[in-house]
């Protein structure tokens, strides 16, 4: 693949949650008492399978968020066209534009429009596809046996790619365990053991199997039909993925900083510095959220109008608001988390092992490194899995009222935003909404299962924070 | 407690003048008074003369922060943001940049924001203080556990869903109820029914787990136990004790709302063509008519710190341990 | 553990809950459909149904100028001319006059000159309108006199005003005839400079004194101002404009610099309406504007209408106006509007409804599908309900699909007096300026823009492409050869044809940028669009015309940014390439034309020549052309000027819109006039039909609801039979 990378900013930032959240295992994983609670985690069905969901969703949000400048396939100069590593491999999806809306796994238009015949004359009819279905002689009689058969050979690809999966995850449980193969593969099939590993294959079967059979539609059909423009919707669902992982997660993480610093702060030393940053967190908490973000919205665009040279391309621009509105989201909801890590640490500074460290005169920075920051990072940890969901849904309603991510970017918001002229039509077209609350639908479902998990395994108390 | 009262409002002053630094800061920033009248003036042969007029007619003709041009402390007083300011805090909002009277025009749209909010309130609290209570009876049943998971699964779909959804539905398919729109007195009643049913159904899922966890939280503690052990019979049980103890958190969560329910539900009205609270907001926010953003912003905080007060009293209130310090 | 008193607090909810059971059942039990927005003792009465979806800003007549404006005042106030309702192409007829304006032209000692005097020897006009005896206001407390002839409400204290919430709070009202003073108040009141007339700027070039009136009234404004402080009233009767005479009671004279013969257009828009002073008078007491109440919210005119509510938050209601002069509906019209039965009433006394309910309605959704229910009498299409709506039949012409016409709703199309274009910044370095290259270039960008299919994608076929700046129905817009843009367009078989797509790679090669490439640099060429569309509807224009500029390999970077934003760049000639639109405000030629005029030029002048297109050869032809009557000489003239424009292409010359209007059977005398907006008086609607449909169309379908309650009912069942058997349990 030739082309020069591009990094924008989000991805180095997904990146670098990546690298945290991989440091953090490692870390947690020598350490008997954060491991416990995350054991918990994985040993419960439930979390095990949203998991196994998330897992799918995350490696679609990672494979969109390597972007890189495509050459012009003879090694000259690459153009200004931005690409995800995703886009490249379901290249196919982005390319094949119809004219207008189409309807799922349609071979025609849904639209009437004149046609010009071969003797001249005009007609109005459903034009067939440019590219759904366009194989077929006959769109009437030979489409449903060809999805009948696509159908069948997708699943059966992901049933045979599932049994390769389960074979190595066998395999390899064996050769930890020192059982034989046939004996693990009865534990597992029978649901005994620690981790539930049967659900997590079930679920990955399923998962894949839907892959797989989206997979070998996709390739023939618009398996969820096509927007005003043409494009296919399933590809809009799909590349909205990242902005709700993005959105998720980054809110959490850009705010994390401030929100550490702050409220240990606040905690450990008390007096002043407490009431300044009470003071602080309690005024931009009193500011209703929507407004302050809507204002902060237009701000950028300001800026943006203003330094237009800066921004080579409409994803950079793209990019950039939708880091923004990460930043600006995470304004509006690290108050909680400070105020969280503020109580934690008031209760840590009068631990022992703080207070004999103060009396033999350690300094302040090497306590709160030392000792209360890796006490409070499971709360971060917590916290990110909590905000998830609800930043997942907060965005589908920004964008609603137009203050959330860049109009040009793919997004559940987005798309529900357009299906609300849609939804006016008649006959209505209802799988661009359909597919927005789907996809987000199943995402915040699971990230809720997870997070109930979590709770659950950490710390009961937790729970009543929302 | 009237000592503890005055010591809040006060501590409240400082958050506000916060508020509105910030507020002022971010809009100003924004957009130049020279923007606002253009934009207020309409697009057709604006002259520079009517710019400055329109500045003038509004007081947006002096500096933003700093007077120059001013005498001691006129320096600072002479300014938009001194002049602006305090009038927010005597609550005398001044006219829209549009030339309409705002503090007139939310006393006008207070009604329909409170004529939704109020009933989805209430109704939300009774739907799901019922429910809740029944899962608790069923607990640890299949009704508990298909319960929760349809409490996760709907309030894992989208607001908006609810709202489009139950738009087509009730007023286009079935033809109940007008599709948006309102109208004063009792004649607004018919155009209420179906925001405050998609309100409540919207708020089933998050309200109804929260107080089942409440209940059952209640239901571990000793005195149920004890209760129960005295043979008094489950429902009893739950209405007797754990109800009346877990409405002290239920109570204090509804109390630091109930300020706010003025301001009303955004899309929900802008949806439904009801011309409350949050429609003006969101309409101040697309014709960028900063006046009104800035008042509904002060009224929310101010909203926002009574509802924190409501809910420290209404704690002492409901529970005198909790001292006044 | 403390008692909590809070169950008590639980039976409001009870009692709401029945409450809103009750309202539910009572509006169910009224006659008609439950879904009907409007009160039941509306029905069977003559009243229109429409909509607005912005509150209007100004309906004060000296300010307002937007359409959504003169949606409202042009029915209220009544200026001296107006719009034939049906003859085309469009046609002044006196409304207040008695007849057109008899225009005098003078010398520069004021002598009369014969009527076809050339243009340089005219230095004044003199336009002398005689108005119609007995035309008299709507009743209205600012004209209310006591028993000794004292106005009632022109002292009022401050106490009673700030009591006041509407205009209505006021009970006495009063009226007086209208008179020729009214009419040069109203004039003043544009020069006023403190109204901020959004056409003082104009007048100002054409009316005798009105900039020296301007400045004497403004200082003494401020001078008043300071003294009083406020908003204070001057009374402007004490101040002489000297082109406009009062004649006599029903005659004026204004005296206009030069020949200017639009300025008849300007005298049918209600800039021009009568206007007492003692409305000025009344609503400047002070307190009244914090109350809202100012000319700008409470109307006074002359008109068929008036308005009676006034809730910008609700809804507008414009009710006859009991003291309206009456005038008959016209006997005439154009060939086909008998038939199509516009001249049923004629010579009948106007208005025929007795009400007008605008609603606020501000998304298209809402308002089409209470169209469709019959809520609303008439609408236009948007773009996503256009295929639901017409279609275009066999031999490619527009009709109503069978749904619509099962309803019996009519359709109307017209051509817009409008034109949206895609204009070059010609002070831009790359795409701007008189360079061969930059031409070229523009004249590429202008083939690849395929308005066409920008016509059929995103307007459904509603639009002209357009070939210069000059839309149909307009003098100067010509068919056949001439007509057709020969740098973009080749004629084929008597029709344009857009010129193919290597033709415009051509130019662009020629142009320096092979491929889309700098030929020296070897950069791609990277343009810049500016817009501010940003909603869900903009994203997939956006892509489409950045797809345009791909296929000649050019990268279109789109700056989105708010109107204000948009509008500074076009004020600061920062911008490159951008979408506007332009409605015209009279149909002559001259009011698009004056778009490309060089001292017009948005960043040098403050004009509207977005483009700051400047070309001196134009600019003479349009000097030349501004003032010449219509006729075979401007023709000529416009000819050359539209050759050089297209030449020079500062614009891809985009479409005219066309207007699609359906309207239900019940309302009648509906003609598509783009010029006219006083057209409320000639509808007549049929009730009782209206009635009848909507009742048809919207039967309530209660079942799934029950269906709803009754799964819910037996999905308990489950937890009844978990509880039955936890009892019996326990009682073993």
């Amino acid at each position: 693949m030739s082309g020069e990378l591009v990094v924008l900013w989000t991805d180095a930032l997904i990146f670098l949650l990546l690298v945290v959240a991989v440091g953090f295992g490692v870390y947690a994983a020598g350490r008997p008492h954060l491991r416990g609670p995350w054991g918990a985690v994985v040993r419960s069905r439930v979390g095990m399978g949203t998991l196994v969901v998330l897992a799918f969703y995350v490696a679609v949000g990672l494979l969109d968020s390597i972007h890189f400048q495509p050459g012009d396939g003879n090694g000259g100069p690459a153009g200004a066209e931005v690409v995800s590593l995703f886009d490249t491999l379901v290249g196919g999806l982005r390319a094949r534009q119809e004219k207008s809306y189409s309807a799922p796994l349609a071979t025609r238009l849904y639209t009437k429009e004149n046609i010009e015949l071969p003797d001249g004359r005009t007609v109005r009819d459903y034009p067939r596809l440019r590219y759904g279905g366009a194989h077929l002689q006959d769109p009437e009689s030979e489409r449903l046996p060809d999805l009948l058969r696509l159908s069948a050979v997708g699943i059966v690809k992901g049933l045979v790619v599932s049994l390769v999966v389960a074979n190595v995850l066998i395999m390899l449980l064996a050769g930890r365990n020192r059982s034989d193969y046939g004996s693990q593969a009865r534990q597992l099939l029978r649901g005994r053991t620690g981790i539930p590993w049967r659900v997590a294959l079930g679920m990955t079967t399923l998962m894949l199997v839907l892959v797989f059979w989206s997979a070998e539609l996709a390739a023939k059909y618009h398996l969820l039909g096509t927007d005003k423009v043409g494009e296919d919707v399933f590809y809009q669902a799909l590349k909205s993925i990242r902005t709700g992982l993005v959105i998720g997660t980054l809110t959490t993480l850009v705010m994390l900083p401030a929100a550490i610093l702050l409220g240990i702060m606040a905690g450990y030393f008390r007096g002043w510095v407490d009431d300044l940053i009470q003071y602080t967190y309690t005024t931009l908490n009193s500011i209703p959220g929507v407004l302050l973000i809507a204002a902060a919205i237009l701000m950028l665009q300001i800026y943006m109008s203003n330094h237009a040279d800066e921004f080579n391309s409409l994803v950079e621009r793209a990019d950039l608001r939708l880091l923004f509105l990460c930043i600006i989201l995470g304004v509006t909801s690290w108050t909680g988390l400070c105020r969280l890590l503020r109580g934690e640490a008031l209760k840590l500074r009068e631990v022992d092992y703080v207070q004999a460290a103060t009396a033999l005169g350690v300094g302040h920075m090497t306590i709160i490194t030392r000792h209360i920051l890796p006490n409070v990072l499971h709360i971060v940890l917590i916290s990110v899995v909590l905000d998830f969901s609800g930043l997942v849904l907060a965005e589908a309603v920004l964008s609603y009222v137009n203050i959330g991510v860049d109009p040009t970017m793919n997004s559940w918001g987005n798309m529900i935003n357009s299906a609300r002229l849609e939804m006016a039509r008649e006959p209505i077209v209802w799988w661009s909404l359909a597919a927005a609350m789907i996809f987000m639908f199943v995402l915040v479902l699971a990230a809720n299962l997870l997070s109930d998990v979590v709770q659950d395994a950490f710390n009961p108390r937790l729970r009543n924070r929302r | 407690m009237m000592a503890y009262i005055v010591r809040r409002v006060l501590y409240a002053i400082p958050i506000l003048i916060g508020v509105n630094v910030l507020t002022f800061l971010l809009f100003f920033v924004v957009n130049s008074p020279d923007d606002m009248a253009r934009m207020h003036l309409g697009m057709k042969r604006v002259t520079p003369e009517a710019i400055q007029t329109w500045k003038q007619e509004r007081g947006y003709d002096r500096p933003l922060l700093y007077n120059d041009a001013a005498e001691g402390v006129g320096r600072l007083t002479d300014t938009i943001f001194f002049q602006k300011s305090l009038k927010l805090f005597q609550f005398d909002f001044g006219s829209s940049d549009s030339g309409r009277d705002i503090g007139y025009d939310i006393s006008q749209r207070m009604w329909p924001s409170l004529a939704i909010a109020i009933p989805v309130l209430l109704v939300g609290l009774l739907v799901n203080i019922t429910y809740a209570l029944l899962i608790a009876f069923f607990r640890a049943t299949y009704i508990d556990f298909w319960s929760v998971v349809l409490l996760v699964a709907m309030m894992s779909i989208s607001g908006l869903f609810y709202i489009i959804g139950g738009q087509y539905l009730v007023s286009k398919l079935l033809h109940l109820v007008p599709i948006s729109g309102y109208d004063t007195g009792w004649a607004a009643a018919k155009f209420l029914v179906l925001p405050v049913v998609i309100g409540v159904v919207g708020g089933v899922g998050a309200g109804t787990r929260w107080y089942r966890t409440l209940f059952l939280e209640e239901i571990d503690k000793d005195y149920v136990r004890t209760a129960r052990a005295k043979g008094l019979s489950e429902p009893r049980v739950l209405f007797r004790h754990v109800l009346r103890n877990a409405l002290i958190p239920i109570l204090t969560g509804v109390v630091v709302v109930l300020p706010l329910l003025f301001m009303g539900s955004l899309i929900t009205e802008s949806f439904f063509g009801i011309p409350g609270l949050g429609s003006y907001t969101i309409d101040a926010i697309n014709s960028q008519d900063f006046a009104i953003v800035r008042a509904m912003v002060f009224l929310g905080s101010v909203l926002y710190i009574l509802g924190l007060l409501l809910t420290d009293i209404s704690y002492t209130l409901v529970d005198p341990r909790v001292r006044l310090s | 553990m403390h008692k909590a008193d809070s169950p008590r607090s639980l039976p409001t909810p009870f009692r709401f809950f029945l409450l809103l059971l009750t309202g539910l059942l009572l509006t169910g039990c009224s006659e008609g459909p439950w879904n009907n927005p409007y009160r039941a003792s509306e029905s069977g009465r003559s009243i229109v149904y429409s909509s607005f979806s912005e509150r209007p800003k100004h309906l004060d007549p000296a300010r307002a100028y937007s359409s959504n404006e003169y949606g409202f005042i042009a029915q209220i106030y009544e200026p001296p001319l107006q719009y034939h309702f049906l003859k085309r192409p469009y046609q002044l007829v006196p409304l207040a006059a008695t007849g057109l304006p008899r225009v005098t032209y003078l010398d520069e000692s004021g002598r009369p000159l014969p009527d076809d005097a050339p243009v340089e020897q005219i230095a004044f006009s003199d336009y002398e309108i005689r108005l119609r005896p007995g035309m008299r206001y709507q009743p209205h407390p600012a004209l209310a006199r006591d028993g000794e002839g004292r106005y009632r409400y022109h002292r009022l204290d401050r106490a009673v005003i700030d009591r006041l919430n509407t205009l209505q709070d006021l009970p006495a009202t009063g009226t007086r005839e209208v008179v020729a003073d009214d009419f040069v108040y109203q004039i003043k009141r544009i020069a006023f400079p403190p109204l901020n007339s959004p056409i003082a700027g104009v007048m100002q070039e054409y009316i005798v004194g009105f900039g020296d009136f301007a400045e004497r009234t403004g200082a003494a404004y401020q001078a008043l101002k300071r003294k009083q402080g406020g908003k204070p009233w001057l009374d402007l009767r004490d101040y002489e404009l000297s082109g406009v005479k009062v004649l006599d009671r029903y005659r004026l004279r204004i005296r206009l610099k030069g020949k200017y013969p639009q300025f008849r257009y300007w005298l049918a828009m209600p800039f021009f309406a009568p206007m007492p002073w003692e409305a000025e008078r009344f609503y400047h007491q002070p307190g009244m504007e914090r109350r809202n109440i100012s000319l700008d919210w409470y109307p006074i005119g002359s008109g068929p209408f008036m308005l009676g509510e006034n809730n910008p938050n609700l809804r507008m209601v414009l009710e006859a106006n009991p003291n309206y002069h009456g005038e008959a509906y016209p006997e005439d019209g154009d060939p086909g509007d008998a038939e199509a039965g516009l001249l049923r009433d004629a010579g009948k006394r106007m208005p025929f409804i007795e009400k007008a309910v605008y609603s606020l309605e501000k998304e298209s959704i809402p308002y089409w599908n209470k169209f469709l229910q019959g809520y609303y009498d008439t609408s236009g299409i948007s773009s996503d309900s256009f295929d639901q709506a017409v279609q275009f039949s066999d031999q490619g012409d527009l009709a109503l699909t069978d749904a619509m016409q099962a309803k019996g709703i009519s359709l109307q199309t017209a051509v817009t007096a409008s034109v949206y274009y895609m204009g070059f910044n010609m002070l831009d370095p790359v795409v701007g300026g008189e360079s061969e290259r930059a031409r070229l270039l523009r004249r590429a960008i202008s083939i690849a823009m395929d308005f066409e299919e920008y016509i059929a994608i995103f307007n459904n076929g509603r639009g002209v492409a357009a070939q210069g700046p000059i839309p149909p129905g307009i003098f100067g817009n010509e068919e056949g050869r001439e007509g057709i843009n020969p740098y973009v367009y080749d004629l084929v078989d008597g029709r344009p044809r857009r010129k193919p797509l290597e033709e415009a790679r051509r130019l662009l090669a020629e142009a320096g940028y092979p491929g889309g490439r700098d030929r020296t640099t070897g950069k791609p060429l990277i343009l810049y669009y500016d817009t501010t569309s940003a909603g869900p509807d903009g994203k997939a224009r956006l892509n489409w015309i950045r797809k345009q500029f791909a296929k000649l390999g050019i990268q279109l970077v789109i700056r989105a940014s708010d109107y204000n934003r948009f509008q500074e760049k076009m004020r600061k000639g920062t911008g490159q390439i951008f979408m506007w639109g332009w409605n015209a405000d009279y149909p002559d030629p001259e009011n698009f034309l004056f778009l490309l005029y060089g001292p017009n030029g948005k960043v040098e002048h403050g004009g509207e020549n977005a483009a700051n297109y400047s070309n001196p050869e134009f600019d003479r032809l349009f000097v030349a052309m501004k003032n010449m009557e219509d006729g075979p000489r401007r023709l000529e003239i416009i000819r050359r000027m539209v050759r050089i424009l297209r030449r020079d292409a500062p614009w891809v010359w985009g479409f005219f819109p066309k207007s699609f209007a359906l309207y239900h059977a019940w309302y009648r005398n509906v003609k598509p006039n783009l010029m006219a907006n006083n057209t409320l008086k000639y509808r007549r609607v049929d009730p009782r039909l209206r009635d009848d449909l909507r009742r048809q169309w919207n039967p309530p379908i209660v079942w799934p609801i029950l269906l709803g309650l009754l799964l819910l009912v037996v999905s308990a069942i489950p937890a009844v039979r978990v509880y039955l058997r936890r009892e019996g349990s326990s009682a073993r």
